[in-house]
């Protein structure tokens, strides 16, 4: 294994809480005295800088959301001037104001620090061409990598996002070996390739690539490789907590967070209550040493679960499982969480699906009741009703394993559920309260 | 010669639901296509339509045009007595054979009744009727 920093990387378990445990309580203490937003969300918590005793310490504090951004537009919630400031980054606000998020030279040095260690932990380094088809400008993706990648000794090709055919052209004259983007851009690029006749496995030199800001699965990292000889590596970030910055090492086992940097936690998402390493629930990020938007306990939203067990690659910072959803998402049937992600997932494992679905929520008297329509595959279409039958209660039992809840299950005609571009819109709630 | 009475059934997957049939009947109707015989079969929410048609391949396009999941499926048709015991006659032979029927579906014709079987193995059962002296249909023998 080779390491950006070694020293900091593979520093045994408890000194690293160590390290974290005095970072967060020097932000804490930042936090009180300067932030006059968290100073009052701290008093309303009724929680003093002194009460941070230790790591575990951190559940006391009093969580930071998203609406706190659009709600402190554009730089309410900034700790540094704007002379400190070298970059500000925006995020879309597709559900709303967009955030802004303001960045002092150190913290792009730490943004920078941290995306090192993860390329470096995917193999990536010096004699690297990097072609980096993230969006450039006000999106992180961009810029973010391509610092990155440069502080490594890597060649960076900036060819941000579209003109798909030059993108192919330069990837083969300038023998890109790896490529940052998001899944369905790596997927696209596969797709032209081929109507270019260009093979991405025997005529380029591409060999890995770090995706992310879009979910993405298991499947399609082995449809990757196999389409196109790529080991694909999941990256994680948001523009709240900088950008991308943390991502799987070469292991492909969960994505590291620098516990130097930030650190991660699991909550219930309904109740906040945190819970142990190995459930599945909201993530919640606090970062240690931002400077120009210090965040505590920000709860991205995301869902995943923390793998608290060595990592075989040998460092000891923590990492998270792949993100399975949104907790926007959530439904809560008869008691129990339920994420459309998680009936998705399942449904992928069946064969006899198509694998598009749609969920449907009613109330019948006082109980929720919840029906998933599922698709039939062509080829598992039988003339007999048994067979038909037997799928149904495949899926009805695949679906209870998965959910721990009994919803309906419908058989639908191939083609019949509606199929969605851009983000999929899979559950009808008709549900009054 | 066993092949030339097999005889090609469109099985539909539908779901069940007003209107399917209709439509299904409307595109039939549409591409001239007759119907010899059908049959529904149906659990909770979805069905299969199962029919013997003059034109089985029109009929299998211009459903398929519609956006329904169209298959056939090889299924033998039996000559049976119009009289009590008909039914009984056919259905010994197979029992004795161990050959079991997955669905059957009838209809009287001008000449008999035909009981049209979809059956575990097909191939047996067509040489088996034969050797007990039953009479099977051909496509063309359908109408």
């Amino acid at each position: 294994m080779h390491s950006w920093d070694p020293r900091i990387e593979e520093m045994p378990k408890a000194e690293l809480e160590k390290v974290q445990y005095r970072l967060l309580k020097t932000l804490v203490y930042r936090l009180y005295s300067f932030s006059d937003f968290y100073h009052a969300r701290m008093k309303e918590a009724k929680v003093h800088p002194d009460d941070i005793k230790t790591l575990a310490d951190i559940r006391l504090l009093p969580f930071m959301y998203k609406s706190d951004l659009r709600d402190n537009y554009p730089d309410k919630l900034f700790c540094a001037p704007q002379n400190d400031l070298v970059r500000y980054h925006v995020s879309s606000g597709t559900t709303g104001k967009p955030t802004v998020v303001g960045y002092t030279q150190k913290d792009l040095d730490l943004w920078t620090t941290s995306l090192a260690r993860a390329l470096t932990s995917c193999g990536i380094g010096k004699g690297d061409v990097i072609q980096v088809s993230y969006g450039y400008g006000l999106f992180t993706g961009g810029l973010g990598l391509h610092y990155g990648a440069e502080r490594i000794g890597a060649t960076v090709l900036p060819t941000s996002v579209g003109n798909t055919e030059r993108q192919i052209e330069l990837m083969q004259d300038l023998k890109a070996t790896a490529i940052a983007c998001t899944p369905s851009y790596l997927i696209h690029i596969g797709e032209a390739a081929e109507r270019m006749g260009v093979s991405i496995q025997k005529d380029t030199q591409l060999r890995s690539a770090i995706i992310g800001a879009e979910p993405w699965s298991e499947t399609m990292r082995t449809r990757i490789y196999e389409t196109m000889g790529v080991r694909a590596y999941d990256i994680y970030g948001t523009s709240e907590i900088s950008g991308p910055m943390f991502s799987e090492c070469s292991e492909q086992k969960g994505i590291h967070i620098w516990g130097d940097i930030a650190i991660p936690e699991i909550i219930d998402p309904e109740t906040g209550e945190p819970l142990p390493p190995g459930e599945h629930g909201e993530l919640v990020m606090t970062v240690l040493q931002k400077e120009a938007l210090p965040m505590i306990r920000y709860r991205i939203g995301d869902l995943t679960q923390i793998l608290d067990e060595p990592c075989p690659c040998g460092r000891t910072h923590p990492r998270i499982q792949r993100i399975s959803g949104r907790v926007d998402d959530m439904l809560i049937i008869r008691g129990i969480n339920v994420f459309p992600s998680a009936v998705e997932h399942a449904i992928l494992s069946i064969p006899e699906l198509s694998g598009h679905f749609m969920i449907e929520v009613d109330r019948k008297g006082s109980l929720d009741d919840m029906l998933v329509r599922v698709e039939m595959a062509p080829e598992a279409l039988s003339d007999k009703i048994n067979d038909l039958i037997n799928i149904k209660r495949k899926v009805e039992h695949t679906l209870k394993n998965a959910l721990n809840v009994a919803v309906q299950v419908d058989l639908s005609e191939p083609g019949s559920l509606p199929r969605f571009e851009g983000k999929a819109k899979r559950v009808i709630d008709r549900r009054v309260f | 010669m066993q092949g030339e009475y097999i005889i090609k059934q469109i099985s539909i997957f539908s779901e069940n639901k007003p209107g399917r049939l209709a439509a299904i009947a409307e595109a039939l109707e549409k591409s001239n296509v007759n119907i010899y015989a059908f049959s529904i079969a149906e659990a909770n929410s979805f069905g299969v339509v199962r029919a013997l048609v003059d034109k089985p391949d029109d009929a299998r396009s211009v459903l398929e045009k519609l956006g329904f999941a169209v298959q056939f499926t090889d299924v033998i048709a039996v000559r049976m007595k119009d009289q009590p015991g008909g039914l009984h006659e056919v259905a010994q032979i197979l029992g004795d054979a161990g050959i079991n029927i997955e669905y059957a579906y009838a209809y009287s014709g001008r000449e008999a009744a035909v009981l049209i079987l979809r059956v575990s193995q097909a191939g047996e059962a067509i040489s088996k009727i034969q050797a007990a002296g039953g009479s099977l249909l051909r496509e063309s023998d359908l109408g």
